[in-house]
């Protein structure tokens, strides 16, 4: 009982993390039609940032809201020097240039922090286990990382359906040319928004941090899942997004965590030993393309297409 | 390709008479590391072209294409690793179960289309490289060495690098010849007019997933001998030959070199392998400078080399 509670917990925190990273791959989809897959990068940016900024002033905090302004700051850059000349142009391009820029950003890391790891201490007051409910501990960080990622979530919500700029976004994602023909800095907006999934990149990057380790090609394994997840929940829906990543969390972390002591029951103890790894490094994909067989424009396909 | 002797053509014929001609070079000025390294840059201009057939003429962007290399090196290391030491065993284990893995995976990605096609290849591939992981039998994530290349009864020996160099480039051009065949063929044009407009090809009555199919099994099948020919080439065979990277890598080629051309994929595969290994030479840091080149390539070279050798020709 404690062990399940715990790993839905963990499940839940995973999905949660892969919805901020998959919010703002399905945003730049959805609205500038362009496929980004740099945005692990910009994640392993996010947490390397983190790892720096903490070191040096010493508050995790601090470290943290330095961190997540940078990684802002060299989406920005980055869409404003390069991709910007992409929109429009056939996806294909897009794989293409931005698997330039992943091969550039893992060997810059390389060059400026060197191949080894860096490790993200947390503070003290964050790696104590809280209690919550009567008999069940559990990380605070790990609480910590639920809490913030569901006010993201939230803030997005809001953002994107009740203010002006949202309604701006909305509009972009279904008719790009009616709104800059209304006035609109469509360039900015498109800055903008690409400067979003950037930040949410690197929030996703730098909670992670302190789990992992910080590590060049951490980006290009969850970047993987993240496309599984905006894929499942439909391309261009951040409620899509948001239901596909919790599911895809849960599965995997469930399945990793159950999957070995279930086939035991049906196998011999050795075959199972082999297979359950396998299986269950599987299952999300298998749960794509069932979903995909089912529904091949994902669970909520976005309205436009 | 109107003109015999377009800059094109000419660039071509030098780039496979280089290649033909490479072994005696090695040979004469005792250099047997460059035969190596052309020898696994042919085996991935095969891979290439496979790939070049099925997104440069059908417009089916597989991002899993690398799983067919693995499968066809699996194929041959596992028989191998159970004694089945010949090669008229492996090679068509190899392609068969290719090509059964390509039926399985086309006829459910082909149910989608645009990103998610992509997404859903890429998704197999995964699959593809945590089952080949979870074998532990076979060496699991470590890979698997292949003690005993296949084995062809003394027709040609697999061991002897200037013969296995000329099997892989026979098997390069017989591919391609294959897929020049098939692009002016009846099917081929069918499969060309799909890529174009789907709708108004099933419009007037052919039946699109199917000629699509058969397409996509062709190019995986045909990327399943690579993979038998690339274990045999690294007397080994891991996981990571199927990872999502290395089908990455073989789109680039595809598309450096210039997609929807015959020889696009050659002259990609050679000019990509070629500049790795030249800037890892210079610098530890390669990809730093190949990552933004790549870039560059995709803003300014639109249709890849072959794309600019047209242009530059038309001035």
């Amino acid at each position: 009982m404690l062990l399940v509670v715990e790993q839905i917990l963990n499940g839940l925190q995973f999905g949660l993390l892969l919805f901020l990273l998959a919010a703002g791959l399905t945003l730049v989809f959805g609205i500038m039609d362009f496929v980004n897959l740099a945005h692990g990068s910009l994640y392993m940016m996010g947490a390397y940032f983190a790892a720096t900024f903490v070191a040096w002033t010493g508050s995790f905090v601090l470290g943290a809201v330095l961190a997540l302004a940078a990684t802002l700051l060299l989406g920005i850059v980055l869409e404003f020097t390069a991709l910007r000349h992409l929109y429009g142009r056939d996806h294909l391009d897009h794989v293409l240039a931005t698997f330039g820029l992943i091969l550039f950003f893992n060997e810059a890391v390389r060059l400026i922090w060197g191949p080894a790891g860096l490790a993200l201490p947390l503070p003290p007051w964050l790696s104590v286990p809280v209690q919550i409910i009567p008999g069940i501990h559990y990380p605070a960080y790990r609480l910590a990382i639920i809490v913030v990622a569901l006010a993201v979530a939230l803030l997005l919500y809001l953002g994107v359906m009740r203010t002006r700029i949202g309604m701006l976004i909305r509009a972009g994602a279904s008719n790009r040319e009616m709104i800059g023909a209304l006035g609109i800095n469509i360039k900015l907006l498109y800055t903008l928004v690409f400067g979003l999934g950037a930040a949410l990149a690197g929030l996703a990057g730098l909670m992670q941090a302190p789990i992992l380790t910080v590590q060049i090609g951490m980006g290009e394994n969850i970047l993987i899942l993240a496309f599984v997840v905006i894929v499942i929940g439909g391309i261009g829906s951040i409620r899509g997004a948001f239901v596909a990543a919790i599911l895809v969390g849960l599965i995997d972390t469930l399945g990793r965590a159950f999957l070995p002591n279930l086939l035991r029951q049906i196998l011999s103890s050795a075959a199972a030993s082999t297979a359950a790894p396998a299986l269950s490094s599987m299952l999300i994909y298998l749960l794509m393309a069932m979903v995909l067989v089912a529904r091949p424009e994902g669970l909520f396909p976005a309205t436009r297409r | 390709m109107k003109a015999p002797f377009s800059l094109r053509n000419i660039v071509t014929a030098l780039v496979v008479a280089g290649l033909v001609l490479l072994p005696l070079y090695s040979s004469l000025s005792g250099n047997v590391f460059v035969l190596t390294l052309f020898t696994r840059i042919i085996i991935l201009a095969l891979a290439a072209a496979s790939l070049n057939l099925m997104m440069g003429y059908g417009g089916m962007m597989s991002f899993g294409h690398a799983a067919y290399l693995g499968i066809g090196g699996y194929a041959v290391g596992m028989l191998a690793q159970e004694g089945i030491g010949s090669g008229f065993v492996q090679f068509p284990v190899a392609l068969a179960a290719s090509a059964l893995y390509a039926l399985v995976i086309g006829a459910l990605s082909l149910r989608t289309r645009g990103v998610y096609f992509i997404m859903i290849t890429l998704a197999f591939a995964q699959m593809a490289y945590y089952v080949a992981s979870g074998l532990a039998r076979y060496g699991g994530d470590d890979g698997l060495t292949v003690y005993k290349r296949s084995d062809f009864a003394g027709l040609i020996n697999l061991s002897n690098r200037v013969q296995f160099y000329y099997l892989c480039l026979a098997c390069l051009l017989g591919v391609i010849f294959l897929i020049w065949r098939i692009v002016n063929s009846r099917f081929g044009l069918v499969v060309q007019g799909l890529r174009s407009n789907e709708q108004r090809m099933q419009a007037i009555g052919f039946p699109a997933k199917r000629y699509q199919l058969v397409c996509f099994v062709i190019a995986g099948t045909m990327c399943g001998l690579a993979g038998a020919l690339l274990a045999n080439n690294t007397d080994f065979i891991s996981p990571a030959v199927m990872y999502w990277t290395r089908s990455g890598d073989l789109m680039v080629m595809v598309i450096l070199g210039g997609m929807g051309t015959l020889f696009g994929p050659v002259i990609g595969a050679v000019a990509y392998l070629v500049l790795e290994e030249m800037l890892s030479r210079v610098t530890e840091y390669w990809a730093m400078i190949m990552g933004p080149l790549l870039l560059l390539i995709v803003l300014f070279g639109r249709g890849g080399i072959m794309g600019l050798l047209g242009r530059f020709e038309r001035g």
